[in-house]
């Protein structure tokens, strides 16, 4: 019976098994392929990127790069990525100081503090982040006075319903010598550490290193500054006819963004934090007690290099998410990524293949090199075995 | 003489002592956990200060100076939570704009299908397969006849006639339903031995993982069109259920996978040396094991996914935060109160059923960790 045979040989059913699988997809992939081609063939497009060097012809509400509704479209791409990337870049800062704070707190032997961190955690975390976004933005920063009756905050800045209006420093010609300073002191600080770390090695002595350093990088440049008498002019923004002009403005969308991507992300980062706290066995911090560390020194040297190693991979997925929740921006109008190409490209131009293909690609390029750049911090805090 | 027979048996144990001074009661309590150290007593003050800060403003807004009834917007300019508005558009925010006559399907389905969860979720209720049938056949062919009205002889109600709340429960049940059992494909597929089937899971795993869910839901009601061959076209909400039940299975892939991996290698060859099929291994030995250590896995990938329900909205469909969103928009009711209060009753909706969720997937993990002890 050679052909019963042949069913039962397991070398022959993993390959014939394959083959189907991979027909299978590479047929479906063909099926859509087709399709798409004689839909595009009806419509009377192709594909074609030649579109991105049209004129845009509409104007974006926060243009960190030079961008006029003359620009193309291709550079109309390059300001939504921009914004995705600030509000992407300021939510993991703040999500991460604010996550690891309320993390901290849940642990804390405070009954009342560390209450007051599980209700947030579990308040913010069981709410969709869709809601938060809206929240803040309809519900919360309506209620902010018009430009006529704007808030007024120290040092020039004020708050409106159109943003949050900052000074914006302006360099001088003298700047350069606290840019040099300071370059000095980063190298002075990397040659000192290394000396310090040797001596250490050679002779058991340490060095006060983070304290030498710290006041390096600081002072050194900061006296500087002050010798060139401090070559900064301040561009406070200034009330004209309906509005605000000057100074660095936050509009309200990436305010209301920035708010709710953090203070959710925060929720999910505290817990990866306690999560990681945790999971340093009592044992260590027994023995520390034992060799006599004080609670300062057990918790820099023995706590939080073991709890890194834990925290580090789902913080990585935890700042993975919050890139692509950035694109939620699109309910509230801030133009990211999606807002900006997804939806407005898109209905101007009709080319759904290019744009809906760059967006998915930029995204997936953007998670690949954070998960990237998180795996060579693991790498540098995982457990050396010998 | 009585010296010599002095035994003595105590007919009733010793009371006992009372605990030491400071040790029990609320004061020694306090001393404890508020105010141990000067450190942790000027915590104590200032998170006491916060919540005086934060505490009587919310409650003034919710309840004293909120408006309870009311018929339209005049009730609600005093600046308290404009409960009357919800008063008002519940039908919408529950039905959407499903057909005032029709709405008792809506409930019939509702009560069948708590009908088949209740039983599952407690664990001494039996006949636990059985239950699972009705679920994942029985009630989704009753729910879909019912609620479109094809095949029944009802009035046929369209898709874009729902909304409210009810969309949003039937796009996280289907999502639910579709994107566990793909989940577990998917997941053995990334475990195969066979490198084809291997490479393939792997890379449609990680293609959904590496994109935002609004990208998909735009994705699927922009590209879908030209993906189909000309003149075929879909129903709006079956295309963003069925993308977020292939988004989530990704994820719900990887949390299995974990599961996966946790079996030690002996149950793999065990299996195998009882001349076990592949499927029969799997049903009998693999899954179950692997599963019951993943449930809190999948009880969090349930919950993003109830969550994520509301993304919906982004493409144009009124699930419940969109009804709410809508609704807001009313000149009826246009008060600076309003927003808030809709937004914070939608919140509300949805922390009670994923907090409930969270609650369950404890309570779950106890009863297993209380079996595995025992061991």
């Amino acid at each position: 019976m050679p052909f019963a045979g042949l069913l039962n040989d397991t070398r022959v059913r993993a390959f014939v098994l394959q083959l189907l699988a991979f027909a299978g997809v590479v047929a479906f992939v063909a099926w859509i392929v087709s399709n798409t081609g004689a839909n595009l063939d009806r419509l009377g497009m192709g594909i074609d990127f030649g579109f991105l060097d049209d004129r845009a012809g509409f104007n974006i509400v926060q243009t960190p790069i030079p961008y006029t509704n003359d620009s193309t479209y291709f550079r109309a791409f390059l300001v939504g990525l921009v914004n995705t990337l600030i509000v992407s870049a300021l939510g993991i800062v703040l999500a991460t100081i604010v996550g690891f704070a309320i993390g901290i707190g849940r642990l804390s032997s405070n009954w009342l503090l560390a209450r007051l961190c599980t209700v947030y955690v579990e308040t913010i975390r069981n709410v969709p982040l869709l809601l938060q976004v809206v929240f803040w933005f309809e519900a919360v920063l309506v209620l902010l006075p018009r430009p006529q009756a704007a808030i007024t905050l120290p040092f020039g800045a004020n708050i409106n319903n159109r943003g949050l209006y900052l000074p914006a420093p302006a360099a001088e010609p003298a700047l350069w010598a606290v840019a040099i300073a300071l370059l000095l002191a980063i190298v002075a600080t990397v040659v000192l550490a290394r000396w310090a770390r040797r001596r250490q090695a050679a002779t058991g002595k340490p060095f006060p290193i983070w304290t030498v350093g710290a006041a390096l990088i600081l002072l050194g440049p900061l006296v500087v500054f002050l010798l060139a008498g401090s070559p900064v002019r301040w561009e406070v923004p200034v009330f004209q006819r309906l509005n605000f002009t000057g100074g660095i403005v936050i509009i309200p969308e990436l305010a209301a963004l920035l708010v709710a991507l953090s203070l959710y992300t925060a929720a999910f980062i505290a817990e990866v934090v306690r999560a990681g706290v945790l999971a340093v066995p009592r044992g260590q911090l027994e023995a520390a007690g034992a060799i006599g560390l004080p609670p300062g020194l057990t918790m820099r040297k023995v706590v939080i290099p073991q709890a890194l190693r834990v925290i580090t991979p789902p913080l990585t997925n935890q700042y993975l998410n919050l890139i692509k929740n950035s694109s939620l921006a699109v309910a509230i109008g801030y133009p990211d990524l999606v807002g900006v190409f997804k939806n407005t490209v898109l209905n101007q131009t009709g080319r759904a293949i290019e744009v809906i293909g760059i967006t998915m690609a930029v995204y997936l390029f953007i998670s690949l090199v954070t998960a990237l750049a998180m795996n060579l911090f693991n790498a540098r805090v995982a457990l050396r075995e010998r | 003489m009585a010296g010599e027979d002095a035994t003595f048996l105590r007919p009733a144990p010793i009371p006992p002592r009372a605990p030491p001074r400071g040790v029990r009661g609320p004061i020694p309590w306090l001393r404890r956990n508020l105010f141990s150290s000067p450190a942790n007593t000027v915590t104590t003050i200032l998170v006491l200060l916060f919540l005086a800060w934060t505490i009587p403003p919310l409650i003034r807004w919710a309840f004293i100076d909120a408006a309870w009834t009311g018929e339209d917007r005049s009730v609600c300019l005093d600046g308290g939570a404009c409960w009357a508005f919800i008063g008002a558009k519940i039908n919408l925010i529950l039905y959407g704009q499903y057909p005032p006559a029709e709405r008792w399907r809506v409930v019939v389905v509702a009560v069948l299908f708590i009908a088949g969860v209740v039983p599952l979720a407690i664990p001494k209720v039996p006949g636990k397969r059985w239950n699972v049938v009705y679920l994942l056949i029985a009630f989704p062919v009753i729910a879909f006849m019912l609620l479109t009205g094809i095949g029944v002889g009802l009035r046929h109600v369209p898709t874009d006639r729902w909304g409210g709340l009810f969309v949003t429960l039937v796009t996280a049940v289907f999502g639910i339903v579709i994107s566990l059992p793909l989940g577990i494909l998917l997941a053995l597929g990334r475990r195969s031995r066979l490198p084809v089937v291997r490479w393939l899971s792997a890379g449609f795993i990680e293609l959904w993982r590496g994109v935002p869910l609004v990208a998909v839901l735009f994705m699927a009601s922009v590209m879908l069109p030209i993906f189909l061959p000309p003149g075929v076209t879909f129903d709006k909400l079956l295309r963003a259920m069925l993308c977020i039940a292939i988004f989530y299975s990704a994820y719900m892939a990887e949390v299995v996978r974990g599961g996966l991996q946790a079996i030690p290698k002996g149950q793999y060859e065990g299996s195998m040396a009882l001349g076990l099929s592949f499927l029969q291994r799997m049903r009998l030995v693999i899954m179950p094991q692997a599963l019951t250590v993943v449930i809190p896995g999948i009880v969090n990938t349930f919950i993003a996914l109830f969550k994520d329900t509301s993304l919906i909205m982004v493409i144009g469909l009124f699930d419940l935060l969109g009804m709410l969103k809508s609704a807001t928009n009313d000149s009826d009711w246009a008060s600076p109160s309003v927003p808030a209060t809709a937004y914070v009753f939608a919140g509300l909706i949805f922390w009670i059923f994923c907090f409930g969720l969270s609650r369950y997937s404890i309570f779950i993990e106890r009863r297993l960790e209380r079996g595995r002890q025992r061991r």
